[in-house]
């Protein structure tokens, strides 16, 4: 029975992968993405890698996924042009392809004998989440606060580079507000009769 | 028959090849290529996972999520040079990228 789901998610997540790169339009490039996946997530649901699918989901989906949507719908750019190419860049890409592919066939079946072990989602643990906390906050302590750093450089990051500062833009500043003073604002002046200032 | 390591590994062999066309064929169009990047990233995940779960050892789950964090970091950074990039140019061809070099 399993292994009829795995071909069915199998084959719908090779297939929109393939549209992912060969939709004419990126917003269905997007789309395809998102069910690349969604498919994928229940790939690993199926060999019991309950939370990674879970994660997938959140993080691929949730946000990366419609940071894409949200980038490609806000750009307002000429998709057809960039489209040109396309065919006379396929003989070559499906060539490297190809060669890739057999290699990597060849370098991860060679070796597929020598892998020893037994078929467990969550060794030492009941549930595939208690298994991961079990070692991730132990183990692998160092690990998740340096990804936590790698977000919070790259959050800061993405605000710098797209933060800017328009000139002309008239704003209210409070603090500038409140530092001014009657000498900043006015002077008296004693104009003689009949002269202007 | 039953499922394997074997299967997993050539589900995750063909998105990787996918994504590496995917880079060759859309030469002009970053936000494909950014996808076709993903979609590696996911192969590489599938991979790790499926290694972790059929050897019984769960630190290839760890470092799933260790990529996944990078996945997401590299495209907030990727979209946001992109937005920049748009901004500038008005449009986001790949090759007149070297025109924005000091």
């Amino acid at each position: 029975m399993a292994v009829y789901a795995f071909w069915i998610l199998a084959t719908i997540v090779v297939l929109s992968a393939v549209m992912v790169i060969a939709a004419r339009n990126p917003v269905h490039s997007v789309l395809f993405l998102i069910l690349a996946f969604f498919t994928s997530a229940g790939l690993l649901v199926l060999i019991g890698a309950e939370f990674l699918a879970m994660l997938l989901v959140v993080v691929y989906v949730g946000a990366v996924a419609v940071l894409f949507l949200f980038v490609v719908m806000m750009l307002d750019v000429d998709f057809v042009e960039l489209k040109q190419g396309f065919l006379s860049y396929l003989p070559f890409g499906l060539l490297v392809g190809a060669v890739f592919l057999a290699e990597i066939v060849m370098a991860s079946f060679a070796g597929l004998e020598n892998h020893v072990g037994t078929f467990d989602a969550s060794p030492g643990a009941e549930t595939n989440a208690e298994a991961i906390g079990q070692v991730m906050y132990t183990q692998y302590m160092l690990l998740f606060q340096l990804a936590g750093i790698v977000l919070l450089v790259s959050m800061i990051g993405a605000i710098v580079l797209t933060l800017r500062h328009r000139p002309g833009v008239k704003r209210q500043s409070i603090a500038h507000q409140t530092a001014r003073r009657r000498s900043d604002a006015f002077e008296l002046k004693d104009p003689s009769s009949g002269q202007g200032i | 028959m039953d499922l394997g390591l074997s299967h997993y590994l050539a589900v995750s062999a063909a998105l990787f090849t996918i994504g590496v066309v995917g880079i060759f064929v859309n030469r002009k169009n970053i936000i494909v290529i950014l996808m076709a990047i993903e979609l590696i990233l996911l192969s590489v995940n599938i991979n790790m996972i499926a290694f972790s779960v059929f050897n019984g050892d769960i630190t290839g789950q760890i470092f799933a999520m260790l990529v996944l964090t990078v996945a997401a970091a590299e495209a907030a950074v990727g979209l946001a040079i992109l937005v920049v990039y748009f901004r500038n140019r008005g449009d986001i061809a790949v090759e007149n990228v070297d025109l924005m070099k000091g």
